[in-house]
C-alpha cells in the first residue's frame, strides 16, 4: 500500500541534484513532478487502486533498468510503475522511461515529457542516465507491444536486444517486472492508423466503446529480484539473445505468477 | 605571451582581451568594427582579417597565440556576408597565422553546431556530427568553419589548434544570439515547447578561453560551465515575460511588431535543446565556472 505522504513531500524526497530553480542537469523540474505525481497519485490509488508486488526488489540507490511488458494500449503501465516508484519506495525514486520519437514533435506533451524526466528514446540517453546512477525504464516490446489486443493481453511480443548490451555495457542490474491489468482497462479491438495520423502519433487504440478512455480495472505490478549478466555488451546476437530470452522468461513467469495468485484472492473473496 | 585577438570588438572577445591582460599577456586586437574605449595597453588594428594589411599585422607582430572570434550568426548577416566572414574569414586566419609562425590558434565556435532537433540527444560529445543541417541550412557556414579549423589538426600538426565549440554567452556586452533574443521585454516562445537552454557569464567565458590561451590543448572542446535551465526560467529570470505563440503564428510574425527576425530553422532551437558535454574540456584545463546559472540571469537582470 502506497504511503501516506503528500505528493509534494514525495517529490522533494527524490534524490536528485536539483539546482534553485528546482530543475535538475536534465531540465526535470520538481515544479512540473508534482503536478504530474498528483494525477497519477489519483490513478494508482483511488482510481486503479494499483497493486505493488516486490517493490524492494528495486535498489534504493544507483543505475538499474527496470524492464517490463506492455499492458494496455495507452502508456497507463509505465504511468503506473512511475508512480510506484515514487509513491512505494524509501526514499523515493523517479523511473525514467524511453518515450516514443513522435512524443517529442508535439506541444506540450514535449515539455511536459522532458520536464517530468521522460526523455526520448535514444541510446544517447539511457547510456547517460545509467551512468548518472538514475533509474531506468525499459519496455523491450516497444509499440508494439502497446498495440496488443485484448485478447494477446497476456503474450509478450518480440523483444529488442539492445536493453541487454546496455546493461552490459553500464554494468546495470535488471528488475523485471509483470504488469497486469492495462489489457482489461483498456480492452483494444483494434488500432486505426489513420486516426493516428490524424493525430501525429502511430496508432489510436479503440475498444469496444469507442476511444481508449481507461475502465477503472484493477492494475497491478509484480517486480522480480534483480538480474545481473557479466559481460561488455559487445557480445556475438546469440549470447546476448540467451539473455534476452533469460529476461523474457522471468517477466513471463511474474505475469503467470500475478494471475494464479490473483485468480485465487479473487475466489478466496469469494468464499469469505 | 604576445595574444592576437581576431574579431576583438565583439562582446566576449572585449571580455576575453580584459582577462587576458589582467593575466599578464600582452593582448594585441583586429575588427572591422572600431572598439573606442579599448583600454591602454590594447592594441586595435581596425582591419578586415581577410585584407591585406591584416596580414600585415601578423607579419609584423609576431604573435604567438591567435584567438580567432569573427564568426557571425545569420541574426547579424545574411547568407552571402556570413558565409565570406566565416568561412573566408576562417581560412585567411589559419593562412596567415601560418605564414607569421603563430604556434597555437585558438577557435572559437558555437555550441549550436550540433544543431536542434527533436531527435538529437542531450550533452552532445565532440565526436558527434553536426545534426538537422537539413532544416537550418544557415547554420552550414558555420558547421563549415568549425571542421575546417578542426581539419588544421590533422593538416598542419606544427600549428596546435584548439577548436573550442561554446555556449551562448551572457553578461555585460549584451551581446550575443541569446542576448539578442532576449532583447525585448516579451520573448516569444513556441508554445508546448521549452527547451534548455546552456549558457556562460561572459566573466566565465573569458576565463575559459584564456585558459585554452594558456595552455592550448590540441583537439576539440566544448564548453559550457553550469547546468542548463529551461528557456522560460531564462525570460523569467531575466526579468522578461514569456509571450507563448502557436508555431503556425510566430513563423508568420516573426520579424514584425517587435519579435526578432528570425530563419525558419531557429525555430528548431526555441522548440529543442542543444546541450553539451563539457567534461574534456574540464579535464583538459582545469576550467571550473565562477558565476552559477541563477546568479548569470540576476545579472543580467540587473543590466536591464
Amino acid at each position: 500500500m502506497a504511503r501516506t505522504d503528500s505528493i509534494a513531500t514525495l517529490v522533494d524526497g527524490l534524490e536528485l541534484p536539483f539546482n534553485a530553480l528546482g530543475v535538475d542537469p536534465y531540465g526535470v523540474s520538481r515544479w512540473h513532478l508534482k503536478v504530474f505525481f498528483s494525477a497519477l497519485g489519483f490513478l494508482y490509488n483511488t482510481y486503479f487502486r494499483v497493486r505493488a508486488v516486490g517493490v524492494e526488489h528495486v535498489p534504493a540507490r544507483g543505475r538499474a533498468m527496470l524492464v517490463g511488458n506492455h499492458s494496455g494500449g495507452v502508456a497507463i503501465d509505465g504511468a503506473m510503475v512511475l508512480a510506484s516508484m515514487l509513491l512505494e519506495m524509501n526514499p523515493p525514486r523517479l523511473a525514467q522511461g524511453m518515450a516514443d520519437k513522435f512524443i517529442n514533435r508535439l506541444p506540450l506533451a514535449s515539455t511536459w515529457s522532458n520536464r517530468c524526466g521522460q526523455f526520448t528514446g535514444l541510446p544517447e540517453h539511457a547510456e547517460r542516465l545509467l551512468h548518472d546512477d538514475r533509474l531506468l525504464m525499459v519496455f523491450p516490446e516497444g509499440h508494439k507491444g502497446t498495440a496488443k489486443l485484448y485478447t494477446e493481453r497476456y503474450s509478450l511480443v518480440n523483444f529488442g536486444s539492445g536493453f541487454v548490451r546496455l546493461a552490459l555495457k553500464t554494468k546495470s542490474p535488471i528488475i523485471p517486472f509483470g504488469f497486469l491489468g492495462g489489457g482489461a482497462a483498456i480492452p483494444t479491438i483494434y488500432n486505426s492508423a489513420a486516426l493516428g495520423r490524424l493525430m501525429g502519433t502511430p496508432y489510436v487504440p479503440l475498444t469496444p466503446y469507442g476511444l481508449a478512455v481507461p475502465l477503472p480495472v484493477q492494475l497491478e505490478v509484480h517486480y522480480g529480484e534483480p538480474m545481473l549478466f557479466e559481460g561488455t555488451g559487445n557480445e556475438e546476437d546469440q549470447v546476448i539473445n540467451g539473455y534476452v530470452e533469460q529476461v523474457k522468461g522471468r517477466i513471463a513467469t511474474l505475469i503467470d505468477d500475478g494471475r494464479s495468485s490473483r485468480h485465487q484472492r479473487k475466489h478466496a473473496g469469494e468464499r469469505r | 605571451m604576445k595574444v592576437l585577438i581576431v574579431g576583438i570588438a565583439g562582446g566576449t572577445a572585449r571580455q576575453t582581451a580584459l582577462e587576458l591582460r589582467g593575466r599578464g599577456h600582452q593582448v594585441l586586437g583586429l575588427d572591422r568594427r572600431p572598439w573606442r574605449d579599448a583600454p591602454r595597453g590594447i592594441r586595435v588594428f581596425e582591419v578586415d582579417v581577410r585584407k591585406r594589411a591584416a596580414e600585415d599585422v601578423f607579419r609584423k607582430e609576431k604573435p604567438e597565440v591567435v584567438v580567432h572570434m569573427a564568426t557571425v550568426t545569420s541574426l547579424v548577416a545574411r547568407a552571402e556576408e556570413r558565409e565570406r566572414i566565416n568561412l573566408g574569414g576562417t581560412r585567411a586566419v589559419f593562412e596567415a597565422s601560418r605564414a607569421a609562425g603563430v604556434k597555437r590558434v585558438v577557435f572559437v565556435g558555437r555550441h549550436t553546431y550540433y544543431g536542434a532537433g527533436p531527435d538529437s540527444p542531450m550533452y552532445h560529445t565532440e565526436d558527434e556530427p553536426p545534426q538537422n543541417l537539413g532544416t537550418f541550412p544557415e547554420l552550414g557556414d558555420l558547421v563549415a568553419a568549425d571542421l575546417y579549423a578542426a581539419n588544421m589538426l590533422w593538416r598542419h600538426p606544427e600549428l596546435a589548434t584548439t577548436v573550442l565549440r561554446l555556449c551562448y554567452c551572457l553578461g555585460p556586452s549584451k551581446t550575443g544570439t541569446l542576448a539578442m533574443f532576449l532583447g525585448a521585454r516579451w520573448v516569444p516562445m513556441v508554445l508546448g515547447f521549452d527547451p534548455l537552454f546552456q549558457f556562460l557569464d561572459e566573466a566565465d567565458a573569458a576565463r575559459a578561453i584564456s585558459l585554452a590561451v594558456e595552455q592550448g590543448p590540441r583537439g576539440i572542446f566544448n564548453v559550457a560551465g553550469p547546468q542548463p535551465v529551461p528557456l522560460s526560467n531564462v525570460v523569467t529570470q531575466t526579468g522578461r515575460k514569456v509571450l507563448p505563440l502557436p508555431e503556425p503564428v510566430l513563423k508568420r510574425l516573426m520579424g514584425r511588431f517587435g519579435l526578432p527576425s528570425l530563419p525558419r530553422g531557429a525555430l528548431e532551437h526555441i522548440k529543442y535543446p542543444v546541450v553539451i558535454d563539457a567534461a574534456a574540456f574540464r579535464q583538459a584545463t582545469g576550467f571550473q565556472f565562477q558565476v552559477d546559472e541563477v546568479e548569470t540571469l540576476t545579472r543580467y537582470r540587473a543590466l536591464g
